[in-house]
Protein backbone atom coordinates (compact mmCIF):
# COMPACT_ATOMS: atom_id res chain seq x y z
CA UNK A 1 0.00 0.00 0.00
CA UNK A 2 1.29 3.47 -0.89
CA UNK A 3 1.52 6.00 1.92
CA UNK A 4 2.58 9.64 1.79
CA UNK A 5 5.71 8.63 3.74
CA UNK A 6 6.96 6.15 1.14
CA UNK A 7 8.87 7.56 -1.88
CA UNK A 8 6.27 6.22 -4.31
CA UNK A 9 3.46 7.69 -2.22
CA UNK A 10 5.16 11.08 -2.06
CA UNK A 11 5.61 11.03 -5.85
CA UNK A 12 1.93 10.21 -6.29
CA UNK A 13 0.98 13.05 -3.91
CA UNK A 14 3.17 15.50 -5.84
CA UNK A 15 1.67 14.40 -9.14
CA UNK A 16 -1.91 14.80 -7.92
CA UNK A 17 -1.24 18.24 -6.39
CA UNK A 18 0.48 19.32 -9.62
CA UNK A 19 -2.58 18.16 -11.55
CA UNK A 20 -4.82 20.13 -9.17
CA UNK A 21 -2.70 23.27 -9.56
CA UNK A 22 -2.95 22.89 -13.34
CA UNK A 23 -6.75 22.63 -13.11
CA UNK A 24 -7.33 25.61 -10.80
CA UNK A 25 -6.61 28.28 -13.46
CA UNK A 26 -8.95 26.56 -15.89
CA UNK A 27 -11.73 26.52 -13.28
CA UNK A 28 -11.07 30.16 -12.42
CA UNK A 29 -11.09 31.14 -16.09
CA UNK A 30 -14.49 29.49 -16.39
CA UNK A 31 -15.82 31.26 -13.27
CA UNK A 32 -14.62 34.69 -14.44
CA UNK A 33 -15.90 34.06 -17.95
CA UNK A 34 -19.32 33.31 -16.45
CA UNK A 35 -19.12 36.53 -14.40
CA UNK A 36 -18.22 38.48 -17.53
CA UNK A 37 -21.10 36.93 -19.48
CA UNK A 38 -23.48 37.67 -16.59
CA UNK A 39 -22.37 41.30 -16.76
CA UNK A 40 -22.95 41.37 -20.51
CA UNK A 41 -26.39 39.78 -20.04
CA UNK A 42 -27.48 42.60 -17.70
CA UNK A 43 -26.06 45.23 -20.06
CA UNK A 44 -23.31 46.33 -17.69
CA UNK A 45 -20.86 47.19 -20.53
CA UNK A 46 -23.23 49.99 -21.61
CA UNK A 47 -23.07 51.47 -18.09
CA UNK A 48 -19.27 51.08 -18.04
CA UNK A 49 -19.03 52.81 -21.42
CA UNK A 50 -21.29 55.63 -20.23
CA UNK A 51 -19.06 56.19 -17.19
CA UNK A 52 -15.81 55.93 -19.13
CA UNK A 53 -16.99 58.49 -21.69
CA UNK A 54 -17.43 61.22 -19.10
CA UNK A 55 -14.84 62.94 -16.93
CA UNK A 56 -14.98 61.73 -13.33
CA UNK A 57 -14.48 65.04 -11.53
CA UNK A 58 -13.83 63.68 -8.00
CA UNK A 59 -11.33 61.24 -9.53
CA UNK A 60 -9.25 64.07 -10.99
CA UNK A 61 -9.35 66.01 -7.72
CA UNK A 62 -12.19 68.42 -8.44
CA UNK A 63 -14.99 68.32 -5.89
CA UNK B 1 14.95 40.90 -22.01
CA UNK B 2 14.83 44.22 -20.13
CA UNK B 3 14.91 46.09 -23.43
CA UNK B 4 12.07 43.95 -24.80
CA UNK B 5 10.09 44.58 -21.60
CA UNK B 6 10.62 48.34 -21.97
CA UNK B 7 9.33 48.29 -25.55
CA UNK B 8 6.29 46.20 -24.63
CA UNK B 9 5.54 48.53 -21.69
CA UNK B 10 5.82 51.52 -24.04
CA UNK B 11 3.56 49.82 -26.58
CA UNK B 12 0.90 49.28 -23.87
CA UNK B 13 1.29 52.88 -22.74
CA UNK B 14 0.45 54.05 -26.26
CA UNK B 15 -2.29 51.45 -26.82
CA UNK B 16 -4.00 52.43 -23.56
CA UNK B 17 -3.58 56.13 -24.36
CA UNK B 18 -3.86 56.19 -28.13
CA UNK B 19 -6.33 59.05 -28.68
CA UNK B 20 -4.10 61.92 -29.68
CA UNK B 21 -6.87 64.09 -31.17
CA UNK B 22 -7.86 65.45 -27.75
CA UNK B 23 -6.10 68.83 -28.17
CA UNK B 24 -8.32 69.40 -31.24
CA UNK B 25 -11.55 67.85 -29.90
CA UNK B 26 -11.07 69.54 -26.51
CA UNK B 27 -12.33 66.48 -24.66
CA UNK B 28 -11.51 62.87 -23.86
CA UNK B 29 -11.95 59.85 -26.16
CA UNK B 30 -15.58 58.73 -26.28
CA UNK B 31 -15.45 55.92 -28.81
CA UNK B 32 -16.57 52.29 -28.48
CA UNK B 33 -13.12 50.97 -27.47
CA UNK B 34 -13.81 52.31 -23.99
CA UNK B 35 -15.88 49.21 -23.33
CA UNK B 36 -12.58 47.28 -23.20
CA UNK B 37 -10.70 46.77 -19.95
CA UNK B 38 -7.25 48.29 -19.56
CA UNK B 39 -4.99 45.58 -18.16
CA UNK B 40 -2.93 48.07 -16.14
CA UNK B 41 -3.83 51.04 -13.96
CA UNK B 42 -4.76 53.73 -16.49
CA UNK B 43 -7.29 56.45 -15.64
CA UNK B 44 -10.22 56.54 -18.08
CA UNK B 45 -10.60 60.27 -17.49
CA UNK B 46 -7.22 60.73 -19.19
CA UNK B 47 -8.05 62.58 -22.44
CA UNK B 48 -6.01 60.07 -24.49
CA UNK B 49 -7.32 56.91 -22.73
CA UNK B 50 -8.86 54.38 -25.10
CA UNK B 51 -9.98 51.81 -22.51
CA UNK B 52 -11.60 51.81 -19.06
CA UNK B 53 -9.67 51.51 -15.81
CA UNK B 54 -10.80 48.33 -14.01
CA UNK B 55 -10.38 49.83 -10.52
CA UNK B 56 -12.12 53.10 -11.43
CA UNK B 57 -15.04 51.31 -13.11
CA UNK B 58 -15.46 48.74 -10.35
CA UNK B 59 -15.64 51.53 -7.78
CA UNK B 60 -18.15 53.52 -9.83
CA UNK B 61 -20.40 50.48 -10.14
CA UNK B 62 -20.13 49.62 -6.44
CA UNK B 63 -20.81 53.15 -5.22
CA UNK B 64 -23.98 53.34 -7.31
CA UNK B 65 -25.16 49.78 -6.73
CA UNK B 66 -28.15 50.82 -4.55
CA UNK B 67 -29.48 53.32 -7.08
CA UNK B 68 -28.95 50.84 -9.91
CA UNK B 69 -30.88 48.11 -8.09
CA UNK B 70 -33.67 50.55 -7.22
CA UNK B 71 -33.99 51.45 -10.88
CA UNK B 72 -34.10 47.79 -11.87
CA UNK B 73 -30.55 47.40 -13.19
CA UNK B 74 -28.35 44.62 -11.77
CA UNK B 75 -25.07 46.49 -12.26
CA UNK B 76 -23.05 44.63 -9.63
CA UNK B 77 -19.63 44.96 -11.24
CA UNK B 78 -19.66 41.41 -12.64
CA UNK B 79 -18.50 42.49 -16.11
CA UNK B 80 -15.54 44.44 -14.70
CA UNK B 81 -14.69 41.73 -12.16
CA UNK B 82 -14.92 39.11 -14.93
CA UNK B 83 -12.46 41.10 -17.08
CA UNK B 84 -10.06 41.57 -14.15
CA UNK B 85 -10.32 37.92 -13.12
CA UNK B 86 -9.66 36.61 -16.64
CA UNK B 87 -6.58 38.84 -16.93
CA UNK B 88 -5.41 37.87 -13.43
CA UNK B 89 -5.90 34.14 -13.98
CA UNK B 90 -4.10 34.21 -17.30
CA UNK B 91 -1.20 36.53 -16.47
CA UNK B 92 -1.10 37.32 -12.72
CA UNK B 93 1.22 40.24 -12.05
CA UNK B 94 2.96 39.82 -15.39
CA UNK B 95 0.60 42.64 -16.36
CA UNK B 96 2.22 44.91 -13.72
CA UNK B 97 5.68 44.25 -15.11
CA UNK B 98 4.85 44.38 -18.80
CA UNK B 99 1.66 46.37 -19.42
CA UNK B 100 1.08 48.98 -16.72
CA UNK B 101 1.64 52.61 -17.85
CA UNK B 102 2.04 53.94 -14.30
CA UNK B 103 4.52 51.16 -13.53
CA UNK B 104 6.59 52.28 -16.53
CA UNK B 105 6.57 55.88 -15.28
CA UNK B 106 7.89 54.75 -11.88
CA UNK B 107 10.56 52.55 -13.48
CA UNK B 108 11.79 55.41 -15.67
CA UNK B 109 12.08 57.65 -12.63
CA UNK B 110 14.01 54.96 -10.77
CA UNK B 111 16.72 55.15 -13.44
CA UNK B 112 17.63 58.65 -12.23
CA UNK B 113 20.90 58.28 -10.32
CA UNK B 114 20.29 58.76 -6.58
CA UNK B 115 20.75 56.92 -3.27
CA UNK B 116 18.39 53.91 -3.42
CA UNK B 117 16.10 52.88 -0.57
CA UNK B 118 14.61 49.44 0.11
CA UNK B 119 10.89 49.20 0.85
CA UNK B 120 10.06 47.43 4.15
CA UNK B 121 8.20 44.16 3.55
CA UNK B 122 5.26 45.06 5.79
CA UNK B 123 4.35 47.97 3.49
CA UNK B 124 3.35 45.33 0.93
CA UNK B 125 0.19 44.66 2.97
CA UNK B 126 -0.92 48.25 2.35
CA UNK B 127 -2.15 47.48 -1.15
CA UNK B 128 -4.46 44.70 0.10
CA UNK B 129 -5.88 47.12 2.65
CA UNK B 130 -6.41 49.74 -0.09
CA UNK B 131 -8.18 47.15 -2.28
CA UNK B 132 -10.45 46.01 0.52
CA UNK B 133 -11.23 49.36 2.13
CA UNK B 134 -10.92 52.10 -0.48
CA UNK B 135 -12.10 50.13 -3.51
CA UNK B 136 -14.78 47.85 -2.05
CA UNK B 137 -15.92 48.51 1.54
CA UNK B 138 -16.03 52.32 1.74
CA UNK B 139 -17.66 52.96 -1.69
CA UNK B 140 -20.30 50.35 -0.77
CA UNK B 141 -21.02 51.45 2.79
CA UNK B 142 -20.41 55.21 3.17
CA UNK B 143 -23.31 56.73 1.26
CA UNK B 144 -25.01 60.12 1.04
CA UNK B 145 -28.73 60.95 1.36
CA UNK B 146 -29.31 59.81 -2.22
CA UNK B 147 -27.75 56.39 -1.59
CA UNK B 148 -24.62 57.22 -3.57
CA UNK B 149 -21.08 56.45 -2.34
CA UNK B 150 -17.72 57.98 -3.22
CA UNK B 151 -14.86 56.68 -5.40
CA UNK B 152 -12.53 56.64 -2.37
CA UNK B 153 -9.44 55.26 -4.08
CA UNK B 154 -9.66 57.49 -7.16
CA UNK B 155 -10.64 60.57 -5.19
CA UNK B 156 -8.22 60.39 -2.28
CA UNK B 157 -5.30 58.23 -3.37
CA UNK B 158 -4.79 57.41 -7.05
CA UNK B 159 -1.68 59.28 -8.29
CA UNK B 160 -2.10 57.79 -11.79
CA UNK B 161 -5.42 59.67 -12.10
CA UNK B 162 -3.78 62.96 -11.13
CA UNK B 163 -0.90 62.48 -13.58
CA UNK B 164 -2.90 61.13 -16.52
CA UNK B 165 -6.19 62.97 -16.06
CA UNK B 166 -6.08 65.66 -13.34
CA UNK B 167 -3.26 67.72 -14.82
CA UNK B 168 -4.12 67.30 -18.55
CA UNK B 169 -7.86 67.91 -18.08
CA UNK B 170 -7.32 71.11 -16.10
CA UNK B 171 -4.95 72.30 -18.84
CA UNK B 172 -7.36 71.22 -21.57
CA UNK B 173 -10.62 72.59 -20.10
CA UNK B 174 -10.30 76.21 -18.90
CA UNK B 175 -13.71 75.95 -17.14
CA UNK B 176 -12.27 73.41 -14.70
CA UNK B 177 -9.51 75.77 -13.51
CA UNK B 178 -11.90 77.83 -11.39
CA UNK B 179 -13.01 74.63 -9.61
CA UNK B 180 -9.50 73.67 -8.51
CA UNK B 181 -9.33 73.56 -4.71
CA UNK B 182 -7.77 71.87 -1.70
CA UNK B 183 -8.48 68.35 -2.95
CA UNK B 184 -6.67 69.02 -6.23
CA UNK B 185 -3.66 70.49 -4.43
CA UNK B 186 -3.62 67.53 -2.00
CA UNK B 187 -3.61 65.12 -4.95
CA UNK B 188 -0.80 67.05 -6.64
CA UNK B 189 1.29 66.79 -3.43
CA UNK B 190 0.53 63.05 -3.21
CA UNK B 191 1.59 62.57 -6.84
CA UNK B 192 4.82 64.51 -6.21
CA UNK B 193 5.56 62.32 -3.17
CA UNK B 194 5.02 59.10 -5.14
CA UNK B 195 7.15 60.33 -8.04
CA UNK B 196 9.97 61.40 -5.71
CA UNK B 197 9.74 58.08 -3.85
CA UNK B 198 10.00 56.30 -7.23
CA UNK B 199 13.40 57.88 -7.80
CA UNK B 200 14.68 56.37 -4.54
CA UNK B 201 12.75 53.06 -4.49
CA UNK B 202 11.71 50.64 -7.23
CA UNK B 203 7.96 50.97 -7.99
CA UNK B 204 6.87 52.10 -4.51
CA UNK B 205 3.23 52.66 -5.49
CA UNK B 206 2.90 49.21 -7.12
CA UNK B 207 4.45 47.51 -4.10
CA UNK B 208 2.67 49.30 -1.29
CA UNK B 209 -0.56 50.93 -2.48
CA UNK B 210 -1.81 49.66 -5.86
CA UNK B 211 -5.12 47.79 -5.49
CA UNK B 212 -4.87 46.36 -9.01
CA UNK B 213 -1.44 44.94 -8.17
CA UNK B 214 -2.95 43.43 -5.01
CA UNK B 215 -5.73 41.83 -7.06
CA UNK B 216 -3.41 40.38 -9.70
CA UNK B 217 -0.93 39.34 -6.99
CA UNK B 218 -3.52 36.97 -5.51
CA UNK B 219 -3.37 35.00 -8.79
CA UNK B 220 0.43 34.74 -9.03
CA UNK B 221 0.53 31.24 -7.52
CA UNK B 222 -2.07 29.75 -9.84
CA UNK B 223 -1.98 31.87 -13.01
CA UNK B 224 -1.30 30.27 -16.39
CA UNK B 225 2.07 32.03 -16.49
CA UNK B 226 4.16 31.18 -13.42
CA UNK B 227 7.73 30.67 -12.34
CA UNK B 228 8.87 27.09 -11.88
CA UNK B 229 11.60 26.48 -9.31
CA UNK B 230 13.66 23.31 -9.36
CA UNK B 231 15.20 22.83 -5.89
CA UNK B 232 17.41 19.98 -7.16
CA UNK B 233 19.26 22.35 -9.51
CA UNK B 234 19.49 25.26 -7.05
CA UNK B 235 22.96 25.89 -5.58
CA UNK B 236 21.68 28.58 -3.17
CA UNK B 237 24.08 31.08 -4.76
CA UNK B 238 21.58 33.89 -4.13
CA UNK B 239 21.95 35.43 -7.62
CA UNK B 240 18.17 35.43 -8.14
CA UNK B 241 17.54 37.31 -4.89
CA UNK B 242 20.32 39.82 -5.59
CA UNK B 243 18.95 40.72 -9.02
CA UNK B 244 15.26 40.84 -8.01
CA UNK B 245 14.10 44.48 -8.11
CA UNK B 246 11.26 43.79 -5.65
CA UNK B 247 13.44 41.90 -3.14
CA UNK B 248 11.80 38.47 -3.36
CA UNK B 249 13.55 35.36 -2.03
CA UNK B 250 12.95 33.65 -5.37
CA UNK B 251 14.18 30.25 -4.17
CA UNK B 252 11.68 30.32 -1.28
CA UNK B 253 8.60 31.78 -3.00
CA UNK B 254 9.02 32.03 -6.77
CA UNK B 255 5.33 32.85 -7.18
CA UNK B 256 5.08 35.46 -4.44
CA UNK B 257 2.27 38.01 -4.81
CA UNK B 258 4.96 40.71 -4.95
CA UNK B 259 6.61 39.33 -8.12
CA UNK B 260 5.92 41.53 -11.17
CA UNK B 261 7.39 38.88 -13.52
CA UNK B 262 10.20 41.01 -14.93
CA UNK B 263 11.88 37.59 -15.39
CA UNK B 264 15.36 38.97 -14.66
CA UNK B 265 16.00 36.08 -12.24
CA UNK B 266 15.44 33.58 -15.08
CA UNK B 267 17.00 35.46 -17.96
CA UNK B 268 19.91 37.24 -16.29
CA UNK B 269 20.75 35.55 -13.00
CA UNK B 270 20.27 31.79 -12.64
CA UNK B 271 23.09 29.81 -14.30
CA UNK B 272 21.94 26.42 -13.04
CA UNK B 273 18.54 25.85 -14.68
CA UNK B 274 16.81 26.16 -11.31
CA UNK B 275 14.29 28.68 -12.63
CA UNK B 276 11.99 28.40 -15.60
CA UNK B 277 8.81 30.03 -16.86
CA UNK B 278 5.76 27.79 -17.01
CA UNK B 279 3.23 28.92 -19.61
CA UNK B 280 -0.01 26.90 -19.34
CA UNK B 281 1.95 23.79 -18.36
CA UNK B 282 4.70 24.25 -20.97
CA UNK B 283 8.11 24.96 -19.51
CA UNK B 284 10.35 27.62 -21.08
CA UNK B 285 13.85 27.62 -19.65
CA UNK B 286 15.68 30.79 -20.66
CA UNK B 287 19.35 30.68 -19.77
CA UNK B 288 21.53 33.74 -19.25
CA UNK B 289 24.93 33.99 -20.90
CA UNK B 290 27.51 32.52 -18.51
CA UNK B 291 28.98 35.03 -16.04
CA UNK B 292 26.95 37.81 -17.62
CA UNK B 293 25.21 38.98 -14.49
CA UNK B 294 24.58 42.72 -14.48
CA UNK B 295 24.21 44.61 -11.22
CA UNK B 296 20.71 45.35 -9.90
Amino acid sequence: MLTADSPAGARKDRRSSARLIRRIPLLLLLVFLLLLLTGIAVDEPARVLEQARSVCLPCIGID
Amino acid sequence: MERLRFWIQSLWLFLSNGYWAFPVSGTLYQGPLKVLCSPGLNCYSCPAATTFCPIGSLQQLLLGVRLALQSGHAYLGTYVLGCMGLLGTAFGRLICGWACPFGLVQEMLHRIPSPKLAIPGWLGWGKYLVLLLLVVVLPLTVIDDFGLGLPWFCKFLCPAGTLEAGIPMVLLMPDLRSAVGVLYLYKLCLLALVLLWSIASFRPFCRSLCPLGAFYGMFNRISLIRLKFDADNCTKCGACHRICPVDIQVDRSPNSGECIRCLRCCTEACQHDALAVEIAGHVWRPRPAPFDQPAR
